[in-house]
């Protein structure tokens, strides 16, 4: 039997809906923990009438309580079943970390391989609604200084679908986290395609001259930037890395050989961050090939402001890529 | 107008106190009623505004009570004790509007409004993440011996963190001159407090920690005002409570939250408790100012208010090169921005 492909117009915030009734329709064992998940229907709406349609026993509203929460699913993961946690703001990490850290991360490796912890976190981050400080940060970072734990931010309505649908079936803990600014994102995802396997990154553009690697919400400046870059005749390569856990730097490799030039761009702070670890894979893997230094084009090192001035000024730009990028070229 | 911190010299139940406390809730009103106007004409900084109209007796009762020197944390909802503490309404509207000329300089907005001055060790947008910090702040005042208190101000949701009972037992442990004061509205966010918590009775957890706990009715600012001076001479002699004041949350959880998880009937009642109604009521009861007199004073108020909106709009945006100011000390060399860092790198070829 052929499967006819389902092409559907969605928001980035129903394709996340959609993942998780999918998922919990399919697997009776998936459950949703958090503040405001049930009744409200999540802060961003994202669990919007779960609630109705999966009850109270499988979309439950926890008090404020993230460690307690956190700690609730991977016992949960332990005992059986599928808990997809949200939590509220990525900035709220911190009072989870013990739990994701010490406790999820570590429980297969520490026990011998006994069992694993298959729950996701499912969370939002980044700037853009001033914020502030607390709740704007992009801590992806953290995450991936944890080995153990496994982690996705979709950039696209298509990846929100089937990425989250692929969280919730790995074996092992996910951080899976949003981005504030695309929710209202609209595009197609195709519901029975199938999908770019799990910790494959996507070309969305080819260009001989220079790679652009990114995630999340920067994906979408970059190819912005990658337009205007065109007509200047500087053919960008634009990587949308999916996950962050694993990274997939295969897919990168050969861009950079033959383009000799690289660029990392990510809203979270420069220092220590996802683009220095790429940069540094990429300078060890392909040093012989590069033209270039490989320049990271980030967050500055700095809180995010209230003032929507300095909140834009903090995190990179469309215009910033394409700066950057012309700079590599002069 | 007068926006200094309330005189605590006034004594209790006196004339000049009722109407001293009346004053400091219609400001706060009126200040919230203004905020939720910046907002609707576009000019505050984003939406995560969080009006604490319902709840003007907590702040002006509690307040009353406080000495100047005394410390405190206040969570998102802090706007009203803020101004219950002597803040200038000005600089707070400009704060949440985003500007320069605003008490953090716009980086901080209403969710980290503080005032070193005045005691305010900052607002809080992290639930329960300003209630440590009392206990430290009490650790101080018992060792400077300067006779001061600390007191967080934070809402019913903040008892789901531990965090809360991590600092209740070290204030009860080490007799800390400090006082946790929970304003219950009886929400957080769009959920009720018995769909949080199984035992509602708040202050109870405090008592099994040892600290002198009890829960009042926050329709009479004047009862919350004795209860508040009783927690606050018990903390400066070296007993810590935990005091929650009973109000209910008029509006919203932010701006653009309508409440519809609320039920009609329920929210019709819960305006019912207003505290600023109660208070204007008893004036005119007590016969101290008639309705005209009372009209006279909220039009100077809401004058006084009118022109903070004014003010904020006039004010500038902050300087682009203040972004990397004060991520450090002064003295200590500013982080480098990315793009000067790119300039630098991609320089020499
Ligand atoms: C640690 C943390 N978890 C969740 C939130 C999101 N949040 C902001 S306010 C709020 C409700 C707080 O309720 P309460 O403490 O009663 O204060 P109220 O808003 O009623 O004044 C929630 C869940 C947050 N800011 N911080
Ligand atoms: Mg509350």
């Amino acid at each position: 039997m052929i499967e006819e492909n389902i092409m559907i117009e969605m928001t980035y915030r129903d394709a996340l809906r959609q993942a998780l009734v999918d998922q919990m329709s399919q697997d009776s064992n998936v459950i949703i923990l958090g503040e405001e998940v049930g009744r409200y229907g999540g802060a961003y709406g994202v669990t919007k009438n779960l609630i109705k349609e999966f009850g109270e026993e499988r979309v439950i509203d926890t008090p404020i309580s993230e460690a307690g929460i956190v700690g609730a699913a991977v016992g949960a993961a332990m005992s059986g079943l599928r808990p997809v946690v949200e939590l509220m703001y990525v900035d709220f990490i911190g009072m989870t970390m013990d739990q994701l850290a010490n406790q999820a991360a570590k429980i297969r490796y520490m026990f011998g391989g006994q069992i694993g912890v298959p729950m996701v976190v499912r969370t939002q981050g980044g700037t853009g609604r001033s914020a502030g400080a607390q709740h704007s940060q992009s801590l992806e970072a953290f995450i991936m200084h944890t080995p153990g734990l496994r982690l996705a931010m979709p950039a696209t309505v298509n990846d929100a679908y089937h990425l989250l649908r692929q969280a919730m079936a790995q074996p092992d803990p996910v951080i899976f986290i949003e981005h504030k600014g695309l929710y209202t994102l609209k595009g197609e995802v195709d519901l029975n395609a199938t999908p770019l396997p799990w910790g494959k990154a996507a070309v969305l553009r080819q260009g001989d001259d220079l790679v652009i690697v990114t995630y999340s919400r920067q994906v979408h400046y970059a190819l912005e930037a990658a337009k205007k870059l065109a007509e200047n005749g500087i053919e960008a390569t634009i990587i949308d890395l999916r996950t962050l856990n694993p990274i997939d730097f295969e897919t990168i490799r050969p861009h950079v050989e033959r383009s000799g030039r690289a660029m990392v761009v990510t809203e979270s702070v420069l220092t220590c961050g996802v683009a220095a670890e790429l940069a540094a894979r990429i300078s060890e893997e392909c040093f012989d090939f590069l033209h270039e230094p490989i320049v990271r084009v980030a967050g500055e090192d700095i809180p995010i402001s209230v003032s929507p001035i300095l909140e834009k000024g903090s995190v990179p730009n469309p215009q910033m890529i394409e700066e950057t990028a012309l700079k590599m070229f002069s | 107008m007068n926006s200094t911190a309330f005189d605590a010299s006034i004594s209790s139940g006196s004339n000049s106190r009722h109407v001293e406390l009346y004053k400091i809730m219609r400001r706060i009103r009126t200040f919230e009623e203004r905020v939720g106007e910046l907002f609707a004409r576009a000019q505050s900084a984003g939406s995560m505004l969080h009006l604490s109209i319902g709840e003007e007796s907590a702040a002006a009762g509690f307040c009353a009570a406080m000495e100047p020197m005394d410390k405190f944390t206040t969570h998102h909802r802090g706007h009203g004790i803020f101004l219950a503490r002597g803040a200038d309404p000005k600089k707070m509207m400009a704060e949440i509007g985003g500007k320069e000329a605003g008490y953090c300089r716009g980086k901080g907005g209403s969710m980290h409004i503080a005032d070193m001055g005045l005691g305010h060790l900052g607002a809080n947008a992290i639930v329960g993440g300003g209630i440590p910090a009392i206990v430290g702040a009490g650790l101080a005042a018992r060792h400077k011996q300067d006779g001061s208190i600390a007191v967080a101000f934070f809402g019913d949701g903040a008892t789901g963190q531990g965090v809360l009972y991590e600092a209740m037992n070290m204030a009860a442990l080490w007799k800390l001159p400090v006082v946790f004061c929970c304003i219950n509205n009886q929400y957080g966010m769009g959920t009720r407090i018995d769909q949080a918590t199984a035992n509602p009775a708040l202050h109870e957890r405090a008592a099994a920690f040892g600290l002198k706990a009890e829960t009042v009715d926050g329709l009479d600012v004047e009862v919350v005002a004795q209860a508040a001076q009783e927690f606050c001479d018990a903390a400066r002699a070296g007993n810590p409570g935990f005091l929650a004041i009973d109000c209910y949350r008029f509006y919203g959880h932010a701006r653009k939250d309508k409440s519809p998880y609320r039920d009609p009937v329920e929210e019709a009642e819960g305006r019912k408790k207003d505290p600023v109604l109660f208070s204007r009521n008893q004036i005119i009861k007590l016969g101290l100012f008639d309705e005209t007199e009372l009209d006279a004073l909220d039009d100077e108020i809401a004058e006084e208010m009118d022109a903070t909106i004014d003010f904020t709009i006039a004010q500038a945006e902050p300087p682009l090169m203040s972004l990397f100011r004060d991520v450090y000390a002064p003295s200590e060399p500013e982080p480098e921005a990315v793009r000067t860092r790119i300039n630098r790198i991609l320089a020499n070829d």
